[in-house]
């Protein structure tokens, strides 16, 4: 069969791709969830747990980079887990999302040797604790755009640098709450099954 | 103390509170779960249950095993054969990590368990206190749940999630630790209500008539249509439903290993076993169907062989309750996900009744093959030492298939499951999916439990039955009638097979010595005999089978006999060998 030439390019082609899983707020459920990505040699990217839109559901977002296929499988293995109400999965273009870095300078050699105003405009950075001893910048954005801070500020001996994990926003998503109250229901309905299999039967899988 | 159990359920009748332990609240929830078997061994950090067990023992039957890994070997051998709940129990600390073999192996066959361990006070937990381990992440993997009480308050409705989520859906082992401060801990108990729902937790997916409808179009129109099933039918408990789907649509169906009894061995349109030892048809003509109806099966790499050499020529229609098991390793036409109890008679209703005859000839043909190449010598030889497999077919002329037949693992398992005969559904009980020697032993202690009214036969390699064989104590003890076989070829039989045909015969360390079984049992207070002879078989077999209560059967058997056919690793199933 000609399966494997009739797969698209992003079946094959590894992306980063964001995994938003909403969970019950279970001691452990962390541990679950990562072990389905180490047992398989995968590296997370970014790991991100916060609260969601409702109260008591939590949420995580986390980024690897892989092929379609394997973040498929690896959405449904974690969407098995007993606390997990749901998994999604979507590549940077269908996501609004942020990382935010901080970086940590010397006062004096920053203010002797760069126009501190010029560096905070053209970064969108902010200064969040000016010191004696050192300065704290802040800036939010790509990843492209927080390494570039760090390329400006390395020559002026950067002291101390951190970058969160990303979070994201799903752009077509409208939220939890009406699926949540499906999963309420003694008898869900099909709301809470997608099924992106239908007239997708040609896809063949490698792993 | 029966005053108190009985007070218990009056109070808790009437909409009042008990004070209770919370290991009465544990052993409480057990009974009215309906569970009636345990599987367990004490120690320091559970052993307020057992204190609590002490008064329960009428309601509760508590198997004393030797050893824990014995101890959820049996549970699963029970839950295997009641298609009930297994119940074990375990200490903390290496009483916990004991499990951790069962617990994988209960995890990838999809065996319902709720193991209870008991761990240190909640106030040590993170010191490492004497015996404590972390229980919960080390058995993250092999679980489908797990959760640490450290409140009596939480006991009540996390055994009833427990046992939900153990039997539902997909089934899964389940472990619950508490820390010994809350099987102490005294509580208001307003009674158990058992879970029906948990909303993070969907076990059956909806069933989608779309896709039932397609695949019911498939099925019509082929022309080499082929079922392959495995554990999901027994599993759903829908022999009949699929048994009703397989002589509607007369199409050949083959079994994976934990497949097999769901329809009988001697159905006619049973074609046999799929996979690495299966049957010569399925295997070829896995590569030769046009539509492959696969039902509760999850494509294990044994079954499957090569995967980009599997059944490429075929629409695949695949059934299954797990959703993570759809295009995990082969991809679907059509997926129909859903507990095929529901989905099987909807399919059956759509199919045209039909006959394969040609096709199902091929299987024929196949199989006339096979037995002349292998398995007529295999069965009946009438020189040279004994093989394997005319134990079993003996073995099948005096239980007649009625039998539970309880397999270790490797040759010995893979011979018994081919020629073993089957009339029920659960009674096939083996290790499939972790292939855990030391599995058959304690596994047919608890299959005993769970189907009393059956004869239980334990076949064992020489290998594996020295593995667990503590639990020969258990059998003394209990006195459980389990009958055990040792097929003893002085060998670790599969490996040394795998060394002669692709290590250039160098047997690196399968070259292993056993004790006098039979002085072994007697040590035990067990009956037992070792034959050499052909000729002492038969009266061997009756011996043990007619014998009140337990019973070892060792029989020397060929030292250097090979299971064929075989599908070598990385070969596709149509290059399955004979020889």
């Amino acid at each position: 069969m000609t399966n494997f030439k009739t797969m698209s390019n992003q079946d094959i082609e590894k992306q980063e791709y964001n995994i938003t899983v909403y969970t019950e707020n279970q001691i452990g459920l962390l541990s679950r969830i990562a072990i389905i990505f180490t047992r398989r040699k995968i590296n997370i990217d970014s790991l991100n747990t916060s609260p969601s839109e409702i109260e008591s559901i939590h949420r995580f977002n986390i980024v690897i980079t892989e092929s379609e296929e394997v973040v498929r499988k690896l959405t449904r293995q974690i969407e098995k887990q007993v606390e997990v109400l749901k998994v999604y999965y979507h590549t940077n273009q269908d996501v609004i999302w942020q990382e935010l870095a901080l970086y940590k300078v010397s006062t004096d050699v920053i203010a002797e040797k760069v126009s501190v105003e010029r560096l905070l405009r053209e970064n969108g950075a902010r200064a969040v604790v000016i010191r004696k001893d050192y300065t704290v910048f802040e800036t939010t954005g790509h990843r492209e755009e927080t390494d570039n801070l760090i390329n400006i500020l390395q020559p002026y001996g950067l002291i101390e640098f951190v970058r969160s994990a990303r979070v994201a926003i799903i752009k077509d998503s409208e939220g939890f709450n009406a699926k949540l109250r499906e999963f309420e229901r003694l008898e869900p309905g099909e709301e809470v099954i997608e099924n992106e299999y239908l007239n997708k039967g040609q896809k063949v899988f490698t792993m | 103390m029966e005053v108190a159990q009985q007070e218990i359920l009056n109070k808790t009748a009437e909409k009042e509170t008990v004070n209770i332990s919370g290991s009465v609240a544990l052993l409480e929830a057990l009974i009215a779960e309906g569970v009636d078997t345990i599987f367990g061994y004490p120690g320091g950090a559970i052993m307020p249950i057992y204190d609590a067990l002490y008064d329960y023992n009428e309601k509760l039957n508590h198997i004393l095993v030797r050893h824990e890994q014995g101890g959820i070997h049996a549970g699963q051998g029970y839950a295997r054969t009641s298609g009930k709940v297994g119940v074990v129990f375990a200490t903390s600390g290496p009483g916990a990590t004991n499990l951790v073999t069962g617990l994988a192996d209960a995890q990838i066959d999809s065996t319902p368990l709720v193991c209870i361990t008991g761990q240190v006070f909640a106030h040590l937990l993170g010191t490492d206190a004497f015996q404590e381990t972390d229980v919960i992440n080390i058995t993250n993997p092999v679980t489908k749940w797990n959760y640490q009480v450290t409140d009596a308050t939480e006991i009540p409705e996390v055994l009833a999630k427990a046992f939900y989520i153990a039997k539902s859906g997909r089934p899964g082992p389940v472990l619950i630790d508490i820390t010994k401060n809350a099987q102490i801990q005294l509580f208001d108990y307003e009674g158990y209500t058992p879970c029906n729902h948990i909303r993070s937790y969907r076990p059956k997916p909806i069933v989608r008539m779309p896709y039932v409808e397609q695949a019911a179009e498939l099925i019509n129109k082929a022309k080499k249509p082929f079922i392959i099933w495995g554990q999901g039918v027994i599993l759903g408990s829908a022999e009949q439903e699929f048994k009703t789907f397989v002589e509607k649509s007369g199409i050949p169906a083959a079994w994976t290993i934990l497949g097999a009894g769901a329809i009988p061995t001697s159905h006619p349109l049973n074609v046999g076993m799929l996979g690495m030892h299966g049957n010569y048809g399925p295997n070829v003509l896995t590569n030769e169907c046009d539509v492959l109806i696969a039902i509760g099966m999850r494509f294990d790499d044994r079954v499957t062989g090569r995967l980009d050499k599997y059944a490429k020529q075929a629409k695949v229609i695949h059934l299954d309750i797990d959703p993570a098991e759809i295009d995990k390793n082969v991809k679907t036409t059509v997926p129909v996900w859903g507990d095929c109890k529901e989905t099987l008679p909807l399919l059956t209703s759509l199919v045209e009744q039909k006959q394969h005859t040609a096709w199902l000839n091929k299987f024929r043909e196949y199989t006339r093959q096979e037995v002349e190449a292998v398995i007529h010598d295999e069965l009946n030889p009438t020189s040279g030492e004994m093989t394997m497999g005319e134990v079993i077919k003996q073995l099948n002329d005096l239980t007649h298939g009625e039998a539970i037949i309880v397999t270790d693992v490797g040759q010995h398992q893979m011979v018994a499951c081919r020629y073993a005969q089957f009339n029920n559904t659960r009674s096939n009980i083996t290790s499939g999916g972790l292939g855990t020697m030391g599995f058959a032993l304690p596994a047919a202690i608890g299959a005993k439990y769970g189907a009393q009214d059956k004869t239980v036969v334990a076949i064992i390699g020489d290998g594996g039955f020295q593995m667990t064989l503590q639990e020969l104590g258990t059998i003394m003890q209990t006195g459980v009638d389990v009958k055990i076989i040792i097929l003893n070829n002085r060998f670790l039989g599969m490996v040394r097979q795998w060394q002669e045909l692709f290590n250039d015969r160098r047997y690196s360390f399968v070259d292993i010595e056993s004790p006098d079984f039979v002085a072994v049992a007697a040590a035990y207070r067990i009956p037992g005999k070792c034959i050499t002879d052909r000729a002492e078989l038969p009266g061997a077999l009756n011996e043990m089978i007619n014998n009140k209560g337990s019973f070892l059967l060792e029989v020397m058997v060929t030292k250097e006999n090979n299971v064929f056919p075989m599908v070598p690793q990385g070969c596709s199933v149509s290059e399955i060998r004979l020889k």
